[in-house]
């Protein structure tokens, strides 16, 4: 609302996970209600990308919406570079044929830098995206997801199309897409994509895929394949993430209802299996800082958040100095009954009505992170204290 | 006279005359008689009881008392008395008197003869006394005349009876000298008939006796003689000795010979083990050669046979006879000796265990048992003997040993049949496919492995069982009292079993080929069913039928049944979720590639119910039937007869109304919202994956809730046209018609149904829903 500059859309924005809302004040429910977008793609009022303030400070929720008018968007991520730039993937449907293309679009100017306008006619004054360039994608089937290259100035997109990988590079100031390279994945039946992620580490230079149940790693210089997990999950395989500390790990998700975690060095085994969920998991996220902390939605309406701290870059019990014992004297007694704890579920958010599509952590504040659900409700919620204070501690 | 005072009433009545007959005072009179007696023997007069105290005895005037004073008794008549009553007195008185005297008159003559027949008698005593007197006199001059005749007759025989004495010891003697003379000559002749006993009986006796006159020259000849032949004796036994031919008992003679004729016994107890040894190690030799390198070929019982009577035989004659000859060598010598039999013990062992370890892969147990009950008990003569040498423990150790690799093979065996079972049944579920046939249902097949697990299990039971058979020798020992039945078998063969059995039927939910359905679901519910059917009756029986059998004595610790239960229920539980899983995951499969695979944009208006909505409900049918073989029906919620017509309105008109309108409407989009999520502040969470119950309910339950879930996911990622959306509504309405009846509450079906044309209306750009009457007249049709 009047605050200037929320830290969490700053974060989100940059992380590239915004995900769009749709704003609908209703006195009934206490959180603000929300529609995801691609479930909600009411012909007429769909295609809108809802941009949502979270003031920290206040406790306040302000929403801004931008019309997305070429279609149903599946797949969002904003560039790591421009703030005001994001990539989509969106439907497109011509002669009862749907399509999906992805592409590249900027958001006003006022938006962008976080203009304050009165909340109340937010809804009123939607306005539009403007599009920067498409990623042409006729030679290569539907769009199943875009990603930007972590940490760098926002010119390399990869983007999965059914069963090619394709790398863009953005030039004239992201005005014209060039396809830089590719690859596709061959094999018996139909094999397509299903989600992607780019590897923050070694350079930017990996990327993870998945389709059905396998999981693929390439290198995006030569564009081949460097490792393959077959079966990593029993059932489709719905996302994936990178630990952000350490460049072997990684999470993935799938229809067996496990999250599992791997170590791509050796990947006949899974070095640790969560079943937690009792239906499909459709997200996983690491925290950007604190890689112990793991996020899951699933379409079992439940947002899980585990504490894996055995397989995570933070050193297996705290050495404290011994000058901060007395002024932490209150916390370890704490600290010690927490111990115990480790690898296990921390909490369980069950304000979901319907399945949870969606999880993201917030990248301004690592104890932050939102939830969107089917009935488009989106929860944002903190890290319990006594965790963040034992992590932090 | 006391009678007086009560014969007569008269007080005092003088000794007067007694007019009355004697006859009729008789008695009266008996008794004064013995009164008087009494009195004069002073005796009080006891008799006189019940009479009035007489007067008093002393009184001088009573006529009958002892004090009696004729004088002041007149005087006092004179005085008291007039004179009518003095003249009765008186006449009283001489009455009296005169009665008296008859009385001792007759008397006197009653007693006369008597009288004179004792003076007769005394008389002739007299005669026969003076006679008696004569006669013993003489016969005491007889006695002295035949002592003297004795004496007379000892003094001339004194001094024959001497010489004969004398003469009688010069025979001896001579006697003794004669066969120190013929020593030598008879030795020879023992030595040669090889009567060797005989030759060292004499030796010993001539022994000491030439040792004694040796400074005689012809004794000193004599003894050189028999020296001479001795050794040669000696030399003779110990070539027979030597040969060894002979058999134990003929060796301990030729050694106790040896040690009568004094030779040094530590050398001999070195060469009699040492030939001791050569016997039985070829006994030893030959039992090896029974072993073998080839399978054996006579069967453990007659190798243990041969071992028995062979080396423990021989072993046990060596170990009597050693005891017995070289007692006197102390606890060095029995030290050598246990040493002895510790060594080729070991090495007997060492040959029946090879052979034992021959007879782990299998075999008879009931031969094995017979076996080692006659190695062990074999074993205990020479044990007894040698407690030293340990045989017996080693002995044991070696039968515990054979018995608890005997548990671990029978285990196996368990385990084995286990596996074999399940791959029968595997390929009974894998037959009727190819046949098209029903083949055994699975209760049939459920019974099978039931029964057969059972009837293995107490086979092993049965054979476990021989190993503590009262009339086995080692079935008392400590182990197989207590722990071979306790940790052995009830811990080790039933109980690790019934685990093993429940971690094989787990194994199969953990298998990670979840899309390749290696196992048949069939193979899950049947397992499971059976897992159940453990938990509520089977390990208790079995338990129990163990316990009963073997009599745990051993206080160690035993695995309740209830944790097994619990494990085996667990076990039926997961098997039974994990059946759910497979099936709805084989029915999604179906739903999810209808739903993708289709071009829900461009399809035609909707006259069919799609084929395979078809499926599902067949498959689902199929599953009800295959389940419901196995478990019970469970419990419904009671819903009304005509559900299926209710909800459909329900949804068709006013809630799917409802949720269609706003969509039209931009102006009033949360509607939508408020809607649904007001419709679902009042349903209960859907619990997808939740865990079953042991009933067909539950089970079917399961199975169209991960379906139905999976149709939703799916429909909510497709775009749909208007007939694609009436397609979806036919087909639920398809599904609500037929899958109702299979779960607990229909209610669930009901709003996942709802939930999924919901969705498809979302995803719909032109959602124009089918009139519901058509909806109706289509499923009829399909």
């Amino acid at each position: 609302m009047g605050s200037c500059l929320c830290p969490l859309r700053a974060c989100w924005l940059e992380e590239g996970n915004l995900e769009e809302m749709h704003a609908a004040r209703s006195g009934v429910s206490l959180e603000s209600c929300a529609l995801c977008l691609h479930k909600n793609e009411n012909c007429l009022m769909g295609r809108k990308i809802h941009i949502i303030d979270f003031d920290d400070e206040n406790n306040m929720i302000n929403k801004k919406v931008l019309l997305h008018q070429a279609g149903e968007i599946w797949h969002i991520s904003a560039s790591p570079a421009d703030r005001g730039v994001l990539a989509t993937c969106y439907n497109r449907t011509s002669d009862s044929k749907v399509l999906t293309c992805a592409a590249v679009w900027r958001m006003p100017k006022e938006l962008e830098s976080g203009s304050h306008e009165s909340p109340d006619d937010s809804s009123s004054t939607a306005q539009t995206l403007e599009l920067l360039c498409h990623l042409d994608n006729t030679a290569h089937g539907n769009m199943a997801c875009v990603v930007w290259e972590p940490m760098g100035d926002g010119k390399r997109i990869i983007s999965l199309a059914d069963n090619h990988i394709l790398l863009w590079d953005l030039q004239e100031s992201s005005s014209q897409a060039v396809l830089a390279s590719s690859a596709s994945l061959e094999g018996k039946g139909q094999l397509r994509f299903t989600s992607g992620r780019w590897s923050p580490h070694h350079n930017c230079t990996q990327v993870a895929t998945a389709s059905d149940t396998t999981l693929r790693g390439w290198d995006t210089r030569s564009m081949s394949q460097i490792y393959c997990i077959e079966n990593a999950h029993g059932q489709l395989v719905r996302d994936l993430d990178f630990n952000p500390n350490k460049q072997y790990y990684l999470a993935s998700c799938g229809d067996d209802c496990k999250v599992k975690f791997w170590d791509t060095r050796n990947v006949t085994e899974p070095v640790k299996t969560l079943e937690e969920h009792s239906h499909w998991v459709w997200n996983v996220r690491y925290n950007h800082s604190h890689d112990q902390l793991v996020l899951t939605g699933s379409s079992d309406s439940r947002v899980m958040l585990s504490n894996m701290v055995s397989i995570s870059s933070e050193p297996f019990g705290h050495l404290v100095d011994d000058d901060d014992i007395s002024d932490q004297e209150d916390h370890r007694s704490e600290e010690k009954s927490k111990e115990p704890l480790q690898d296990n579920v921390i909490a369980t958010y069950e304000e979901h009505e319907d399945s949870v599509y969606a999880v993201d952590w917030s990248s301004a504040d690592p104890w932050l992170f939102a939830s969107l659900s089917y009935d488009g409700r989106l929860v944002i919620n903190r890290v319990p204290r006594a965790l963040k204070y034992h992590i932090l501690l | 006279m006391a009678a007086a005072a009560t014969a007569g009433s008269s007080p005092g009545s003088g000794p007067g005359d007694s007019p009355e007959g004697p006859e009729a005072e008789a008695p009266e009179r008996r008794r004064k008689a013995h009164g008087m007696l009494k009195l004069y023997y002073g005796l009080s007069e006891g008799e006189a009881a019940g009479r009035p105290a007489g007067p008093d005895p002393l009184d001088p005037t009573d006529l009958n008392g002892a004090h009696f004073d004729p004088e002041v008794y007149l005087d006092k008549l004179r005085r008291e008395c007039p004179l009518a009553q003095l003249m009765d007195s008186e006449t009283d008185m001489v009455r009296q008197i005169r009665a008296l005297d008859s009385d001792m008159q007759t008397l006197v003559y009653e007693n006369y003869n008597k009288f004179i027949s004792a003076t007769d008698t005394i008389r002739k005593m007299k005669n026969d006394f003076r006679k008696m007197e004569d006669e013993m006199d003489r016969l005491a001059t007889n006695m002295a005349v035949i002592t003297d005749f004795s004496a007379r007759i000892s003094a001339t025989l004194q001094d024959r009876h001497e010489r004969i004495t004398k003469l009688a010891g010069v025979h001896a003697l001579l006697r003794k000298l004669q066969f120190l003379f013929e020593l030598p000559s008879r030795l020879t002749k023992c030595v040669e008939l090889g009567a060797y006993g005989q030759a060292v009986r004499y030796q010993g006796r001539a022994q000491a006796v030439l040792q004694q006159y040796q400074h005689l020259p012809s004794f000193r000849a004599i003894q050189d003689d028999c020296q001479v032949i001795t050794a040669r004796l000696a030399q003779q036994l110990r070539q027979r000795f030597r040969e060894g031919g002979s058999g134990a008992p003929e060796q301990a003679e030729c050694v106790e010979l040896l040690l009568a004729l004094g030779e040094p016994a530590e050398e001999l107890c070195e060469e009699f083990l040492a030939h001791a040894r050569g016997r039985l190690e070829e006994e030893l030799r030959s039992l090896e050669a029974e072993l073998g390198p080839s399978p054996p070929a006579p069967d453990v019982l007659e190798f243990t046979d041969h071992g028995g009577s062979g080396f423990v035989g021989g072993l046990c004659q060596v170990a009597a006879a050693y005891q017995e000859l070289f007692a006197a060598q102390g606890p060095a010598g029995a030290e050598k000796l246990a040493a002895f039999t510790r060594e080729l013990g070991s090495r007997y062992f060492a040959l029946v265990e090879r052979r034992l370890a021959q007879e782990q892969g299998g075999g008879d147990n009931s031969l094995l048992v017979r076996a080692l009950d006659r190695f062990h008990r074999r074993l205990r003569a020479p044990g007894a003997l040698l407690a030293a040498a340990g045989l017996t423990d080693a002995a044991t150790e070696i039968v515990e040993r054979v018995a608890r690799e005997r548990l671990g093979h029978h285990l196996q065996g368990l385990r084995a049949a286990f596996l074999g079972c399940l791959t029968d049944v595997r390929q009974a579920l894998a037959a009727p496919r190819v046949a098209g046939k029903e083949g055994p249902g699975l209760a049939e097949l459920l019974a099978n492995v039931a029964s057969s697990i059972l009837s293995h299990i107490k086979a092993s039971l049965a054979a476990v069982h021989l190993f503590t058979a009262k009339e086995v020798s080692f079935s008392n020992k400590p182990y197989f009292r207590g722990e071979f039945c306790s940790q052995g078998v009830r811990e080790g063969l039933i109980v690790g079993f019934i685990r093993s059995m429940c971690q094989t039927a787990q194994s199969f939910c953990d298998s990670p080929g979840e899309k390749g359905g290696a196992t048949p679901p069939a193979l899950l519910l049947l397992l499971s069913r059976l897992c159940l059917d453990y938990e509520t009756a089977t390990i208790s029986y079995i338990l129990t039928l163990t316990d009963e059998q073997f009599l745990v004595q051993d206080q160690s610790p035993v695995t309740p049944v209830s944790t097994l239960c619990a494990e085996a229920r667990e076990t039926a539980r997961r098997l039974l979720t994990h059946y759910v899983k497979v099936q709805g995951l084989v029915i999604s499969q179906m739903l999810r590639k209808s739903v993708e695979t289709r071009d829900w944009l461009s399809t035609l208006e909707p006259r069919n119910v799609r084929a395979v909505m078809k499926r599902v409900v067949e498959d689902t049918t199929a599953i009800d039937v295959q389940v419901g073989l196995l478990y019970e029906e469970g419990v419904r919620k009671a819903q009304s007869s005509d559900s299926s017509k209710r909800t459909f309105s329900v949804y068709s008109s006013s809630r799917q109304q409802g949720r269609y309108a706003p969509s039209y409407t931009p102006s009033a989009p949360m509607d939508t919202n408020l809607l649904s999520n007001i419709q679902k502040l009042f349903s209960e969470r859907i619990d997808v994956f939740s865990p079953v119950e042991f009933n067909k309910v539950s089970v079917l339950t399961g199975i169209i809730k991960i379906s139905l879930k999976t149709l939703l996911e799916c429909v909510r990622l497709r775009t749909f046209g208007r007939f694609g959306l009436q397609q979806v509504q036919v087909d639920c309405h398809f599904l609500q018609l037929y899958l109702w009846r299979f779960v607990a509450d229909e209610e669930l079906v009901h709003l996942l149904l709802d939930e999924v044309v919901a969705s498809a209306a979302l995803r719909c750009p032109d959602p124009v829903p089918m009139e519901p009457s058509v909806v109706e007249v289509i499923c009829e049709r399909g």
